[in-house]
C-alpha cells in the first residue's frame, strides 16, 4: 500500500523517533552544553535533513513562503535558543503529520482511481485469425473489436456477431443485465456478461462513453466551489498574516521587556501552525469525495459548484414528459370524423413521419406499417403545436387546439385524459387521436424523498392541456403545475422563479436532456436524466443521471448536503484549533510540542473526516 | 490544443495551485488546470509551442516541487 518513498520515509520516522527518546534520556545524565546539541543534533538530521534542504532550494527558486522554510526557521531558532529536545520535536511531529497526509491522500486516490476504474486499457482486435491487443486510442471508427466475456466494452459501438447479457452497473450505478444482439447498441464501460461479442465501433475511443465520464469527473475538480475559493484566498493570505505577527511577535515585546529568548520562543509558535495544509487537502478532496460517490450511482457532477449549490436546492422543476412519466406514448383512443379509423391514423402516420416527438413515435407505432415517405413532402414542426406536410399532395396538420384555431379549423374539442392530437385535411377536421402517458413508478416516491431532503416546492411544466397536467400533479404530489407551455414559455417560466427566488436558494430543472438544452442551462442546476448514450445531454446538463431513476435526484441532494457539511465542520474545526493555539502561543501557555501536534492533528483528522465523503454512496 | 498529462509526485495540493497559476501565465497557454486529487495536468495551449510550453511549464513545476514531473 506504501509508495517507496512513504515506505523510506516511515523508516527515517521511526530510526529518528528511536535515536530522539535515546537522547532524551541520556540528556538527563549529561550536563555538559558542548555535547548536548551535538547529541540532538543527530536524530534531528536524521528527520529534517529533506525539509532544510527544500527550504533552501526553494528560497534559491524565489518561494519564500512554505511550509519547509517556516519549520526549518521554528526549528533553527529552537536551536539557537537551547531548546534542543523540542526542535527535534517540532521536526519529527511535522514529517509524522506529513506521513499521515500523504497516505490518507494517496488512499482517497487510490479508491477514487478504483471507482473510476471504468475504462479498459486495451481493446482485442481480430488480424489474420489470431486476436491481438490494442492501445484504445489508436482504433479507428469502423473497426471490429472483440469483446470476451467478463471484459469491459471499450468503445462504443454496435453489435456485428454475438449475442450477451451486459452489465451497466458502472454507468448507472445499478446492476441491471441487458440482452444484447446483433445490431444492439452498447456503451463503454459496461461489462459484457455471457458471450463473447463482436462488435463495430461509431465512435473513437475518446469520445466513448466511458471517456466522456472519466473526463468530466476529474474535470469535475476545476470547477471550484465557492467555499473552496474562499478556503483558497484564505491560504494564500493566511501563510504571510501569521508570519508576519511571529515577527512583530518576535520584536516588539522583546524590546519593550528585553526578554528576546521568551518573545521569539512564543513567535516560533506561530511558524509552526502558520500552514494552512489542512484546508487545502481536505476541502477539495471532500467535493472529489462526493463527487466519486455520486458517480457510483450512476450520477455525474460535473463540478464541485453544482454539487455545493444542490445542498441549497430549495425548488425543483420538473418537466412532465419523459422526466415524471415514462414519456412512452400510447395511442389510447381513435375518434374519426367522417373517415375510417385507419384512414385517419394512416394520415397522421404519414404526416408525422419525420417527426421525433414521443406522439409521433407512438403514433407510427399504431399504424404498425412502413411509414411510405415518398407520399410525404415538406414537413415542418410547429414547436408546442404540432407538425404541418403534405401527404398525397393535401396539406395535412396533426397537432393540438392551438394549432387547429390558428389555422382557422372547426374541430370537435375532445377532453379525453392524455395528448389529443386533431388531424385535419386540407382545412377540414378528419379526426382525433388520444395518446396517453405513463406515470413512472418511482416519481411519488422521489418527490416525497425530495421533500424530506429539504426541497420547499416541486413544480411540473408541461406542453400539455391543463387537465392532464392537474391530473398528474395531483397524483404525485407536485405544488405547482404549468401546462400548456412552449418550449420558449418554460424558459421565461424559470427565469422568473430565478428572479424571484430567495439569494441563496437555489432552483434545480430536471429533463431528459432532448427537446430542454436551454432550460437546463439557465436554471442554478440543470439535470438531465436518462441520458445514457446521448452527447448532448451530457453536454448541457451540470449534472447527468444516467438512467432514469428518479430516486437518484434525492439521493444527489443528500450526498451534497453532506458533503457540504463535512466541509464546513473541517474548516471550522481548522481555524478553531489555529486561534486557540495562537492565543495560547502568544500567552506562553501553549509551547512548540503542542502547536505542532495540533496543527498536524488537525490536518490529520480534517483528512480522515472528508475520507468519509467517499462511501456516501451507500447512504 | 489540449492535451492531458499525468504529473508523478505532486506531493502539496498548495503547490498545484502555485504551479497552476505559474503556468497559466506562460505566454500562449490558453487554459491550464492542475488537479491535486487526480494528479492530472490539463493544459489548452498554443499547437504552434506546444513543445516548448510543455518544457517551460516543467521548469516552473520543478522549481515549485521539485520532485514533480510531468509525464510525456
Amino acid at each position: 500500500m506504501l509508495t517507496g518513498k512513504q515506505r523510506k520515509n516511515l523508516y527515517r520516522i521511526i530510526i529518528g523517533a528511536v535515536l530522539y527518546a535515546a537522547v532524551l534520556i541520556s540528556a538527563r545524565f549529561i550536563h555538559n552544553g558542548y555535547v548536548l546539541p551535538v547529541l540532538f543534533f543527530v536524530p534531528y538530521f536524521i528527520v529534517a535533513y529533506d525539509v532544510v534542504f527544500k527550504a533552501a532550494r526553494n528560497i534559491i527558486n524565489g518561494q519564500v513562503f512554505d511550509e519547509n522554510f517556516l519549520m526549518t526557521v521554528a526549528s533553527f531558532a529552537a536551536f539557537a535558543l537551547g531548546e534542543y529536545s523540542e526542535a527535534v520535536a517540532v521536526m519529527l511531529f511535522y514529517q509524522v503529520g506529513e506521513f499521515f497526509q500523504g497516505y490518507a491522500v494517496g488512499k482517497s486516490r487510490k479508491s477514487i482511481s478504483d471507482m473510476m476504474d471504468i475504462v479498459p486499457e486495451y481493446v482485442n482486435l481480430e488480424e489474420n485469425g489470431v486476436i491481438v491487443q490494442k492501445d484504445p486510442d489508436d482504433i479507428p471508427v469502423g473497426t471490429e473489436i472483440i469483446i470476451k466475456v467478463g471484459e469491459k466494452i471499450p468503445i462504443d459501438g454496435i453489435v456485428s456477431e454475438g449475442e450477451s447479457f451486459v452489465d451497466t452497473a458502472a454507468l448507472t450505478g445499478e446492476s441491471v443485465p441487458q440482452s444484447v444482439s446483433v445490431g444492439s447498441e452498447v456503451f463503454s464501460g459496461c461489462l459484457n456478461g455471457s458471450g463473447t461479442l463482436k462488435v463495430r465501433t461509431t465512435k473513437a475511443f475518446e469520445d466513448s462513453t466511458a471517456a466522456k465520464i472519466l473526463e468530466l469527473v476529474e474535470n469535475a475538480a476545476s470547477k471550484k466551489a465557492k467555499i473552496e475559493n474562499f478556503t483558497t484566498h484564505f491560504a494564500r493570505i493566511y501563510t504571510p498574516v501569521v508570519t508576519g505577527c511571529a515577527v512583530l511577535l518576535a520584536l516588539i515585546p522583546s524590546f519593550i521587556t528585553g526578554d528576546w529568548g521568551e518573545w521569539i520562543k512564543r513567535a516560533c509558535i506561530f511558524l509552526v501552525i502558520s500552514c494552512p495544509c489542512a484546508l487545502v487537502i481536505s476541502v477539495p478532496l471532500g467535493f472529489f469525495g462526493g463527487i466519486g460517490a455520486a458517480s457510483r450511482i450512476g450520477v455525474l457532477v460535473k463540478g464541485s459548484n453544482f454539487l455545493e449549490a444542490c445542498s441549497y436546492i430549495k425548488t425543483v422543476v420538473f418537466d412532465k414528459t419523459g422526466t415524471l412519466t415514462k414519456g412512452e406514448f400510447k395511442v389510447t383512443d381513435i375518434i374519426p370524423n367522417g373517415v375510417e379509423a385507419a384512414e385517419l391514423l394512416e394520415l397522421a402516420a404519414l404526416a408525422e413521419a419525420y417527426s421525433n416527438h414521443p406522439a409521433a413515435v407512438s403514433v407510427r407505432a399504431a399504424y404498425g406499417k412502413d411509414v411510405a415517405t415518398d407520399r410525404v413532402a415538406e414537413a415542418c414542426e410547429a414547436a408546442g403545436q404540432g407538425v404541418s406536410a403534405v401527404v398525397d399532395g393535401k396539406a395535412v396538420l396533426v397537432g393540438n387546439e392551438k394549432l387547429m384555431e390558428e389555422n382557422g379549423i372547426t374541430f370537435n374539442k375532445a377532453d379525453n385524459i392524455g395528448t389529443v392530437m386533431y388531424v385535419a385535411c386540407e382545412g377540414v377536421f378528419m379526426g382525433t387521436v388520444v395518446i396517453a402517458d405513463e406515470i413512472k413508478d418511482d416519481a411519488k416516491a422521489a418527490i416525497s424523498a425530495l421533500k424530506s431532503e429539504g426541497v420547499k416546492k416541486c413544480v411540473m411544466l408541461s406542453g400539455d392541456r391543463q387537465s392532464v397536467a392537474d391530473a398528474v400533479g395531483r397524483t404525485l404530489g407536485i405544488d405547482e403545475v404549468y401546462a400548456h407551455l412552449m418550449p420558449a414559455d418554460k424558459v421565461e417560466l424559470v427565469e422568473e422563479m430565478l428572479d424571484q427566488k430567495g439569494a441563496k436558494d437555489k432552483i434545480a430543472f430536471v429533463g431528459d436532456g432532448v427537446n430542454d438544452a436551454p432550460v437546463l442551462s439557465i436554471a442554478d442546476i440543470g439535470i438531465a436524466m436518462g441520458t445514457m448514450g446521448s452527447d448532448a445531454a451530457i453536454e448541457a446538463a451540470d449534472i447527468v443521471i444516467m438512467d432514469d431513476d428518479l430516486s437518484k435526484i434525492a439521493k444527489t441532494v443528500k450526498i451534497a448536503v453532506k458533503t457540504v457539511k463535512i466541509i464546513r465542520q473541517n474548516i471550522i474545526l481548522a481555524l478553531g484549533v489555529k486561534a486557540v493555539v495562537l492565543v495560547l502561543g502568544t500567552l506562553g501557555i501553549a509551547n512548540m510540542w503542542l502547536a505542532v501536534v495540533a496543527d498536524v492533528g488537525v490536518a490529520v483528522v480534517a483528512i480522515l473526516n472528508s475520507m468519509r465523503t467517499l462511501n456516501m454512496h451507500l447512504l | 490544443m489540449k492535451k492531458k498529462f499525468r504529473l508523478q509526485d505532486l506531493d502539496c495540493a498548495e503547490c498545484g495551485a502555485k504551479m497552476e497559476n505559474a503556468i497559466s501565465k506562460i505566454p500562449g497557454v490558453n487554459e491550464v488546470v492542475i488537479s491535486f486529487m487526480t494528479q492530472r495536468m490539463t493544459i489548452d495551449a498554443d499547437p504552434e509551442n506546444f513543445d516548448s510550453i510543455i518544457a517551460e511549464a516543467q521548469k516552473i513545476c520543478s522549481k515549485i516541487e521539485p520532485d514533480c514531473k510531468i509525464l510525456v
